[in-house]
């Protein structure tokens, strides 16, 4: 048996991941509730934020705060790329079969990565931690960096104001109300078309801002995009596509399933974590917490 | 008249007739081509036929391509013997994945093909000591041809190296699962899976055991891409986990739908047209991507029924007009 502090470090590590994951897998599940398209391109939305960070760092040179203007930039920019894309491409998407959707969705993930290759090349980028979360204490015996002790409490924060705006609030009621019937909503006077792009411009927001957030940690490269994808999949899966909370709890099980993993079985942590997608599938094909669809 | 030309025994004489043309490269890519029909028709009885979307397909491809590699590498068995056995491999794995994935429709039943062929790369990826793990499984030893090279210096009209006799040895192949799979999809099986594919609904009110058929579908396509990825693993001259990976699964849709879902040479159009597409742009530009990106995005915006549905609209419309005339 590995000794506590270890144990304890390990899985503070899967939950730093987890709440990367559930940045970029609430908006996957969130466009897959309301607009029911499983979004391929998500994971690329996710790095074009990193990239669209380290971009701005460089404009904006180190300082104080600058860090935090040029993630919520990074974010916003995605946030009306993904408006643009909405409203040029996707529109014409709504209710056509799975198999064009998720091609489509994939071959603009294909487009948008390799464009973002030639902005920034094939050279992984990093951005340093913003000041004053530099640092790292100790905490029962195990070294945690500031950072990731910021990300832990991010995550559950945003999962709240998600909740408490889907929950409490009247847009929030009409993104509830688009997901279970988009007819009736228009037919009773909303623009739907308008929520739509809304909805979609949040969730690549969300995806974006993970981007940002992820960077200062993991270096940023081609090809984070097809893999962050699967393990967002993989989430959003296991909790329930277009569930809030099941998102949140898949991301938990796939942050401590991996980390703990590693450190118990090695070689077999990729493969417990889809075999406990398939498990998922098997067994309650719409996810812990999701509901059936009709 | 035109309906008589027997187009399928055309194209295969013509593609034997490819290393005539004196370049390795040609017969290089003429290979890839023809594994890679094999491998998108084989896709092709599922999304296709019977209108099950798998985005996990490459999982038979590696299975069959680590099959043969392993028994052929490891064990010295024939390639007589161990290409079958690359398709009764992908088969078994096919019905097991199968039986689950039947049960769901749809979405789910494309994430669950996607997480069964995610199990198999983490399997090749990581157990070392049966696949070779993260490196693959290099030096997969060509088929004995030494009966046929003896022949060859007998007529002694070309000069064949070992990479041609086995690209004679692969369009032959390819060219009986092809015919194998056609006569699967004009049997009253086939037809079923069409109705299926139409209106499962209806189709279990008529007595159909829907679930059945499309697990013998499954179990026939798998086992088909396991076939393909037999000849894959020799003909990359080693076998490798990405053979595996969701990307290729994606990639083979893509051929799959380029050339037409609706008509049975349509993946093997589409085949052709990517690899010749990809070989020619890779030349110029590093953005293979972009490009591919591209395509895909007209073609599902324009052309929905792939190449061979817009030929085929095309060559109508000249008929009536013609007709007309």
């Amino acid at each position: 048996m590995p000794d506590p502090s270890f144990v304890f470090a390990q899985s503070l590590s899967g939950l730093t991941a987890a709440m990367f994951l559930f940045l970029i897998a609430s908006g996957l599940s969130l466009i897959f509730g309301v607009l029911r398209v499983l979004n391929f391109a998500h994971g690329t939305f996710y790095m074009l934020g990193a990239y669209v960070a380290y971009q701005a760092m460089l404009w904006l040179g180190p300082g104080p705060g600058m860090f935090w203007i040029a993630a919520l930039g990074a974010a916003l920019t995605i946030a009306l790329l993904g408006g643009l894309v909405e409203r040029l491409l996707f529109r014409h998407l709504y209710g056509k079969e799975e198999l064009y959707q998720l091609l489509f969705t994939y071959a603009l993930g294909l487009i948008l990565s390799d464009v973002a290759k030639i902005f920034w090349g094939t050279q992984q980028k990093s951005v340093s931690r913003p000041p004053g979360l530099t640092g790292s204490f100790s905490f029962l015996g195990a070294t945690i960096p500031q950072y990731n002790l910021f990300v832990i409490l991010l995550g559950p924060a945003i999962a709240l104001a998600f909740w408490f705006v889907l929950q409490r609030t009247r847009v929030g009621r009409f993104i509830r109300a688009a997901a279970l019937d988009r007819e009736t909503l228009g037919a009773l006077g909303t623009n739907v078309d308008a929520l739509y792009t809304g909805v979609f411009m949040l969730a690549s927001f969300l995806g974006g801002l993970g981007g940002a957030l992820v960077s200062p940690m993991r270096a940023t490269v081609p090809g984070m995009d097809t893999e962050v994808i699967v393990e967002a999949f993989v989430v959003v899966v296991i909790g329930g596509l277009g569930s809030l909370w099941g998102t949140f709890l898949g991301a938990l099980i796939y942050g401590q399933v991996l980390s703990f993993g590693i450190l118990f079985f090695p070689r077999f942590s990729i493969f417990a974590v889809f075999a406990l997608m398939a498990a998922v599938l098997i067994i309650r094909p719409w996810g812990l917490l999701g509901r059936p669809l009709r | 008249m035109i309906r008589r030309v027997p187009w399928g025994f055309l194209v295969f004489v013509a593609a034997l007739g490819v290393p005539a043309l004196g370049s390795r490269f040609y017969t290089f890519l003429a290979n890839d081509v023809v594994i890679w029909t094999l491998f998108a028709t084989s896709l092709n009885l599922l999304v296709g036929y019977t209108g099950l979307v798998s985005f996990g397909h490459a999982a038979y491809l590696g299975v069959g391509a680590y099959a043969t590699g392993i028994l052929m590498k490891k064990l010295g068995v024939p390639f007589l013997f161990a290409w079958p056995a690359a398709g009764v491999f992908a088969g078994a794995c096919a019905l097991v994945f199968g039986f689950f994935c039947v049960r769901l429709t749809r979405i789910y039943f494309a994430m669950l093909t996607l997480a069964f062929a995610q199990i198999v790369w983490a399997i090749c990826f990581k157990w070392n000591e049966l696949t070779g793990g993260e490196q693959g499984m290099p030096e997969i030893p060509y088929p004995d041809f030494g009966w046929i090279e003896r022949l060859g210096a007998r007529l002694s009209f070309f000069e064949w190296r070992t990479a041609e006799y086995y690209y004679f040895l692969t369009v032959v192949l390819v060219a009986f699962c092809l015919w194998a799979l056609r006569r699967i999809v004009h049997s009253p099986f086939g037809r079923m899976l069409t109705t299926i594919r139409e209106n499962a609904e209806r189709a279990e009110f008529i007595g159909v055991n829907v679930r059945r058929y499309e697990l013998v579908a499954f179990v026939l396509a798998g086992a088909f891409a396991g076939l393909a990825g037999g000849l894959f693993g020799i003909f990359n001259r080693g076998v490798f986990p990405d053979f595996a990976y969701w990307t290729k699964s994606s990639e083979v849709l893509i051929m799959t739908l380029l050339g037409g879902m609706n008509t049975f040479y349509g993946p093997g159009i589409g085949a052709l047209v990517l690899i010749l597409l990809n070989q020619q742009i890779v030349s110029y530009t590093e953005y293979w991507p972009l490009v591919l990106g591209t395509v895909l995005v007209v073609l599902l915006f324009g052309f929905p029924g792939g190449i061979a549905g817009a030929a085929g609209a095309l060559s109508g419309r000249l008929l009536r007009r013609t007709r007309g005339a």
